[in-house]
């Protein structure tokens, strides 16, 4: 029972992860149609900035809060110049314009950084916590990820620009016509995708040891949490992302080696695909003629 | 009177092909213009051109602006507020939110606004926790022209405002729309099916036939034209 309990929290860790970066792919996913396949490699390169700040000898925090802001920016940037071209083009152009981000941030990264793996510290202490349940890290990494939880919800339910950014996504031709420029708003979107991304890539640098593939089987488990959520679902993408992290906890400990966890992740597209493809919070919008 | 939306020579572009092909229409200030014509005829593409939706050539003029080259939003700002084709209601967000949307470039509270338009339209204060997608055809119309409405538009825009809706709905949509013109000088530009009601409200008319004016004057001319009471009057 103790082991049980002990693998549900470090599957809850594991997955406040795979909920941000879900929550990241939602994001851009309702704005734009698109599934953005370059999002782990964009965080993957955050952590970078990150590390390479630590390393400068900064406070991890000031890093941390320079990281997301050059993120986001970033993200901004990337919308504007790679993503805003093809923005008419069909769908399938623009997601082979994100797997191309992802080759090129990935390279990029490896010519940089080199692909040897790198330590990367964790600000937060290794402890037992609650009688050996979970540890301090644990505990911090959930904590940072509802922190920015309720910060976005906050955000998108109850300032102005939140709402115009929703309404951008919803409906873009309206949106103009109340005045909302659409293009920002998507821009922004990106932008706090990356940083959303930046997040989940730091949060689990510590464990997984940062090198240019570090988050390839992450967006994976992310993407997993994204489908079972209901890929429009941004509450959806949370929980979608804290079953994954669990179930793939659980499994790899009781049912099979650890080394096939990531089959876990595929079993569950192919179950949601089939037999729920709306995903558990997907819905249909209500509609009256 | 003066203008405060005016077309000279206006030509719209889907694409390569011309659809508008050199209108002129005259919005007069706190007044109502209507256009006419059978459907293709360019009513809808003439409503888009003036809000920047459409490629578009010659001049358009508002309260002294050339809108021709301004983004849709920009044009939504300078006090253009356009109701489309299917009303463009955010279907997923709350009636609240949908007006709050409208109050997004406005100038002033947007809940003192908000209040205005329940008073207005007391059934949208009864369902503003509602998501819009789930009202009826005329509850939506009524917010999508609140919506407008919150942007203290100085020109209104409507495209087939009663299009699938009950004639007493319609009515009572037309009544606030006439209140809100009279008193706050708001400008109407109107395409409408039911041609005797647009008539009876509008100061100008114009009639659209593939892309060309090809009757324009005051309402009550277009009224009595015996040519158009037979096409679309019915009488």
């Amino acid at each position: 029972m103790h082991q049980l309990l002990q693998q549900i929290f470090s599957g809850l860790a594991a997955g406040a992860v795979y909920a941000s970066l879900a929550l990241a792919l939602v994001m851009i996913y309702r704005a734009t149609d698109l599934v953005n396949f370059a999002q782990g490699e964009m965080a993957m390169f955050s952590t970078y900035i990150a590390w390479t700040l630590v390393n400068a000898e900064l406070p991890f925090w000031a890093a941390f809060v320079i990281t997301l802001a050059v993120s986001f920016v970033g993200g901004m940037l990337i919308e504007r110049i790679v993503i805003r071209p093809v923005e008419n083009a069909p769908i399938l152009t623009a997601v082979v314009v994100t797997i191309g981000l992802l080759l090129i941030f990935n390279a990029t990264a490896g010519w940089i950084y080199s692909y040897t793996l790198q330590e990367f510290p964790s600000p937060f202490p290794d402890r037992p916590l609650f009688g050996a349940l979970m540890t301090t890290r644990d505990m911090g990494v959930i904590a940072v990820t509802l922190a920015m939880l309720v910060a976005l919800f906050c955000f998108f339910r109850f300032t102005a620009t939140g709402l115009a950014m929703r309404a951008a996504a919803q409906n873009p031709e309206s949106a103009r016509l109340s005045g909302i420029n659409v293009g920002r708003m998507l821009a922004l979107g990106w932008g706090f995708a990356a940083a959303i991304g930046a997040v989940a890539g730091i949060m689990v640098a510590p464990v997984l040891f940062l090198d240019p593939n570090m988050m390839s089987g992450v967006l994976l488990y992310a993407f997993t949490g994204a489908l079972l959520g209901g890929i429009t679902s941004p509450v959806g993408a949370v929980i979608g992302g804290l079953i994954v992290g669990v179930t793939e906890n659980l499994v790899g400990t009781y049912l099979i080696a650890s080394q096939l966890k990531l089959t876990v992740a595929l079993i569950l597209i192919i179950i949601v695909l089939v037999f729920r493809p709306n995903g558990l919070f997907g819905t249909a919008v209500v509609r009256r003629v | 009177m003066t203008a405060i939306l005016e077309l000279r020579a206006v030509k719209a572009f889907y694409g390569q092909s011309e659809v508008l092909h050199g209108v002129d229409l005259v919005v007069e200030e706190a007044g109502m213009t209507v256009l006419l014509g059978a459907n293709g005829a360019g009513k809808t593409t003439t409503l888009r051109a003036v809000c920047g939706m459409v490629r578009s050539e010659g001049e358009i003029l508002f309260a002294g602006r050339r809108l021709e080259r301004c983004a849709t939003e920009q044009i939504a700002g300078f006090g253009v507020a356009h109701v489309p084709e299917g009303r463009g209601t955010f279907i997923g967000l709350t009636v609240e939110e949908n007006l709050r949307i409208g109050g997004y470039t406005a100038a002033g509270r947007p809940d003192e606004k908000m209040q205005l338009m329940y008073g207005y339209f007391p059934i949208l204060a009864q369902r503003r926790r509602q998501q819009a997608g789930a009202l009826s055809g005329g509850e939506q119309q009524m917010l999508a022209i609140a919506r407008a409405l919150m942007m203290s538009p100085r020109l209104l825009v409507l495209d087939e405002p009663s299009f699938g809706l009950a004639p007493r709905v319609v009515e009572a949509i037309f009544a606030i729309i006439e209140r809100i013109r009279r008193e706050q000088q708001m400008s109407v530009l109107l395409v409408e099916q039911n041609a005797s009601l647009a008539l009876e409200m509008a100061d100008r008319a114009y009639l659209l036939e593939t892309g060309y004016v090809v009757s324009s004057g005051s309402a009550k001319m277009l009224a009595d034209d015996p040519q158009i009471r037979r096409s679309y009057l019915g009488y």
